[in-house]
């Protein structure tokens, strides 16, 4: 019989209480319970960054944070980041420069992306890749994922 | 994998979490930045049956200057202390380290306190620590205590911290005007685990005084090559024999393989990040 807990928070702007067990991770909790599935699990001990997500702000591992720890937080998922534009300019260099294949990390790859662009990150292909570092692509190889996070701060730059 | 039951409470205040972890009936361990401790939960290596959430704790969580020092709350996050001007002027060894600190993901939440306390052998702050002398400040229902780093790691995941106690702050003597400290450390991607790393700090280099060279992830634990330390000490920084001989001094350390390399390599590697951390050191 798992313990439970009642967990009010904020995701993606809307208000949700749920009763949920003390053990389940955040990323499982917004994808089963909220079946906010944008996020992905991959190796549930903070390597591979399918998982990462906004928390108050800050991107977090959402397998490295427990969804009770969660509670009175404010999370903004890739749902969240794309019907707020927020994403929009890496969304659409990623499209455009083949950024993705099967889509396993690109949320995750854009939630860090997004950290590296709205801290102010430089257009610096060896820069990036260290940002990225905590990001697992087994698809891509990379080099395309580096030149749509380049292009869109050298368009932010240009405009 | 998913984590085993548990029960979970989110104390508001230092006090309570340690009348919490005094409760010898509730097998209580305390949670940082979970970011070794839900990962170790998550593989079951850890089987926690009550968690002690600190992050409620806002008296846990700064960076102040205290005259000879800098005093860091153990709950601190890493992101915290990447902004930190006090860390930035009078911590150089943490600022440097901070970039191989996991990634930005992680430093979000993960804390020096938490490092600090799970002295994972392969971990970057332990050696910190030891390189800058630090003193551990810890906490129980019973008072006070205070530890030099060099007594409160232990061994492989083992401090000096007892059940009931808790890291509250950690004391960084705020290094001499003339000091310098050098970082390397080596690892297969950017913010894996270190493959091998050393913590360097002198009070002077004309001549090298007071010497602390901390090697990371060759063995059991953090720790200091005092062979080379004492081969260096006093020296002019440009003497060519003194250097070789403390890079063959390294042979003393007890190194151990793990996932990331054999003892050979290890043995290797830290001939090779000893000679670029001295350069760095000297220059």
């Amino acid at each position: 019989m798992s313990r439970r807990m009642d967990i009010a928070l904020c995701v993606n702007g809307e208000r949700v209480n749920e009763t949920v067990p003390t053990r389940i991770s955040l990323v499982d909790f917004i994808r089963d319970t909220l079946g906010l599935t944008g996020s992905h699990v991959g190796c549930e001990h903070g390597v591979c960054g399918a998982c990462t997500l906004e928390v108050d702000g800050k991107m977090v591992r959402g397998c490295l944070m427990l969804a009770v720890q969660a509670n009175g937080a404010n999370i903004t998922t890739i749902e969240g980041l794309t019907a707020s534009n927020r994403a929009a300019a890496l969304q659409a260099a990623f499209h455009e420069h083949n950024a993705l294949q099967c889509g396993y990390c690109t949320s995750g790859m854009i939630a860090s992306a997004l950290q590296y662009i709205e801290s102010g990150g430089a257009a610096n292909r060896q820069k990036i890749r260290e940002h990225i570092s905590g990001n697992y692509c087994r698809c891509t190889g990379y080099q395309a994922i580096v030149d749509a996070i380049e292009s869109v701060i050298e368009g932010q730059e240009n405009s | 994998m998913k984590a085993l039951d548990f029960d979970y409470v989110r104390p508001a205040t230092l006090d309570a979490a340690l009348q919490e972890l005094e409760n010898t009936d509730a097998n209580a361990r305390a949670i940082a930045g979970g970011q070794s401790l839900v990962a170790m939960m998550n593989f079951r290596l850890a089987q926690p049956e009550r968690l002690v959430d600190l992050s409620d704790i806002a008296a846990l969580r700064f960076v102040r200057d205290i005259g000879d020092a800098i005093e860091i709350g153990a709950m601190t996050t890493f992101a915290d202390l990447e902004r930190s001007e006090l860390v930035g002027e009078h911590f150089p060894l943490l600022r440097a380290a901070l970039p191989h600190i996991a990634h930005p993901s992680i430093r979000s939440r993960g804390t020096i306190g938490g490092s600090a306390a799970l002295a994972d052998p392969a971990a970057e702050v332990p050696a910190l620590l030891l390189a800058a002398n630090a003193r551990l400040n810890i906490v129980s229902t019973a008072g006070s205590r205070t530890m030099d780093a060099h007594n409160f790691i232990v061994g492989t995941y083992e401090t000096a911290l007892k059940a009931s106690e808790l890291l509250r702050s950690i004391t960084i003597p705020k290094p001499p005007a003339n000091a310098r400290f050098a970082f390397c450390e080596l690892a297969r991607r950017h913010g894996d685990y270190a493959m091998v790393g050393v913590a360097m700090a002198a009070d002077s280099v004309v001549p090298i005084t007071n010497l602390r060279v901390v090697l990371f992830a060759i063995g059991d634990t953090a720790m200091r090559a005092a062979a080379a330390e004492a081969a260096m000490d006093g020296t002019a920084r440009e003497d060519a024999g003194a250097r070789e001989t403390a890079l063959a001094a390294l042979e003393e350390l007890d190194f151990r393989a793990d996932l990331n390399a054999g003892v050979d390599t290890k043995r290797h590697l830290s001939r090779v990040i000893l000679k670029r951390a001295f350069a760095e050191l000297t220059e």
